[in-house]
């Protein structure tokens, strides 16, 4: 039996909360005793600071910009990657079409499309989303596909042996057997739709926490830069955990459950 | 349906007013031959040739690779045969039937449904809703001896339970052929005898018939009305032998003169075919 790193059956969990204090007050503390410039490393108390002038000046905006990227750039990588992932995991021939194509766009780092995408698309929104969804959108694809293709022949000879008809296939094996697969692709595309956003946004915007950090970082804003990677990676800590509970949610047939 | 009928008048069966027994099921030279590109043809089965009464229990044992899961897999509907003609309810067998249900050798289980939903499966994919389903289904349960485990997940059942399972689903779509493909040969020795009782009490329950597969003799002749011996491939029906004891059978009837002597001599039919298989023994 292996034993799996379960935060909430170590016995030593306390040692992670000491560990993260630890940690802010001596970020607080170096730059305060003048071992290294503010400028450099902020420290926990301008970041608030900051984060509060933020707020007060028109933060928000920026969060709606980002966030609407996000929503559009995720789902549509969602849709797009499920249905998709069936489909060319059902019909072998619509796959060796498509073959090729997915491995080179997956392959390819999708920044480096950045420059035709704001070409096409512009500066705005628009492009942005489209980064997300293509940096989104081959995790959910080739997890689906895979998941299609590891379905138990077992079942299959089964479900033939009651008669199923294709319709039924789908949805009492196929769709059920690759949900595993969706979960590990979602939380993968997760990842990479926060790093379109960020990385979309500093190539070229009108506004966003990408955006903003950029300029921020231009003009040795430090605190603020900083405001902004505090907010996305707190971002990504709570889409994970709403993800682990939908995982729960399916996983109580699973021999790990 | 005329033609149909000419074949079995061929095989001088008794179709018609004196009909002694309800013929069920009906193998007339059937064969199968697979045949790839890259190597020559393999036959698998050829010219079995056998009749199944209704309510009867027929075990049909043989050495690995016979040809027995072909015959089992063309009965079932899910291949077709090359040749001759195969019968259930003197209807042609061409596509899986609802008269006719499966146990697998591996209990092959939905991990995502619960034991209850399992047994429901083959219910839902011919058009009962859930909850008719589920009703149905209840029954089953008790009689494959499951109450208390509906709840539970395959991973959570042993092996026998598991077995249960899969006996359970194939009985829920009341079939009057029921194939069971070495379904406890997974199973340790203890459960299996145990199995093999309970199912020869769900089969005397139910007066299913039964068309059932295995390696194993003693199995064979505890369980069996008649035993058939397969050849080595391509496989045919070489002896019939009719099981003359008592039912219900107990575990104490394998210790009974009459029942070593079945042994033996199924045990000398079968093994001119293994060593013609290259096995010496």
């Amino acid at each position: 039996m292996t034993q799996t790193l379960n935060h909430f059956s170590n016995p030593y969990r306390h040692l992670s909360w000491i560990s993260l204090i630890i940690f802010l007050v001596l970020w607080e503390l170096i730059p305060a005793l003048g071992w290294v410039k503010p400028y450099f490393t902020s420290s926990p108390s301008r970041i608030i600071k900051a984060s509060v002038w933020l707020f007060q000046n028109g933060f928000w905006n920026d969060i709606v910009v980002s966030a609407t990227e996000f929503f559009f750039g995720f789902f549509l990588a969602l849709l797009v990657g499920c249905l998709m992932g069936f489909a060319l995991g059902w019909y072998k021939k619509l796959f060796a079409i498509f073959n090729f194509f997915i491995s080179a766009l997956n392959a390819t780092p999708r920044v480096a499309l950045l420059p035709i995408l704001i070409l096409w698309l512009g500066i705005g929104i628009h492009s942005k989303i489209a980064v997300i969804f293509l940096g989104a959108v081959f995790p959910v694809l080739i997890n689906v596909i895979a998941g299609m293709s590891t379905i138990d022949a077992n079942l299959l000879k089964c479900a033939r042996a009651f008669g199923a008809n294709d319709r039924q296939f789908f949805l009492t094996l196929a769709i059920p057997s690759t949900i595993p697969f969706i979960l590990a692709g979602i939380r993968l595309a997760i990842g990479r739709a926060l790093i379109g956003v960020v990385v979309g946004e500093l190539v070229a915007s009108t506004a966003g926490v990408g955006h903003m950090m950029s300029m921020a970082g231009a003009t040795f804003q430090t605190d603020k830069v900083f405001v902004g990677i505090v907010l996305l990676s707190m971002t990504g800590i709570v889409l994970t955990e709403l993800l682990k509970l939908l995982e729960r949610r399916f996983s109580k047939w699973q021999i790990n459950a | 349906m005329c033609k149909i009928l000419h074949y079995v008048r061929k095989d001088r069966l008794f179709v018609g007013k004196a009909m002694p027994f309800m013929i069920h099921l009906v193998a007339q030279d059937v064969s199968v031959t697979y045949s790839s590109s890259q190597q020559k043809s393999v036959n698998a089965l050829d010219g079995v040739s056998f009749t199944v009464k209704q309510g009867e229990f027929v075990v049909l044992v043989g050495a690995s690779g016979c040809g027995k899961s072909s015959l089992l897999n063309c009965i079932a509907g899910l291949q077709p045969v090359t040749s001759g003609l195969l019968l259930l309810n003197n209807q042609v067998i061409t596509a899986p039937s609802k008269d006719c249900a499966m146990v697998f050798q591996s209990p092959s289980l939905m991990p995502w449904r619960n034991a209850i939903r399992n047994i429901t499966y083959g219910l839902e994919l011919q058009g009962h809703n859930k909850k008719a389903a589920i009703d149905i289904a209840q029954q089953y349960v008790d009689l494959v001896g499951l109450r208390g485990f509906e709840e539970s997940y395959p991973h959570q059942l042993s092996g026998g339970m598991q077995q249960r399972v899969n006996v359970a689903r194939a009985l829920a779509v009341k079939p009057s052929l029921l194939l069971l493909d070495e379904p406890f040969s997974a199973l340790d020795a203890l459960t299996r005898l145990y199995m093999q009782m309970e199912l020869q009490r769900i089969w005397q329950q139910t007066q299913v018939t039964a068309f059932y597969i295995t390696h194993q003799i003693s199995e064979a002749i505890l369980l069996a009305d008649r035993v058939f011996v397969m050849s080595a491939r391509p496989g045919r029906i070489k002896a019939v032998f009719e099981i003359p004891l008592e039912r219900p059978r107990t575990v104490e009837i394998k210790r009974t003169r009459i029942f070593n002597e079945l042994e033996t001599q199924i045990w000398a039919s079968l093994k001119e075919e293994i060593a013609a298989m290259g096995i010496s023994i």
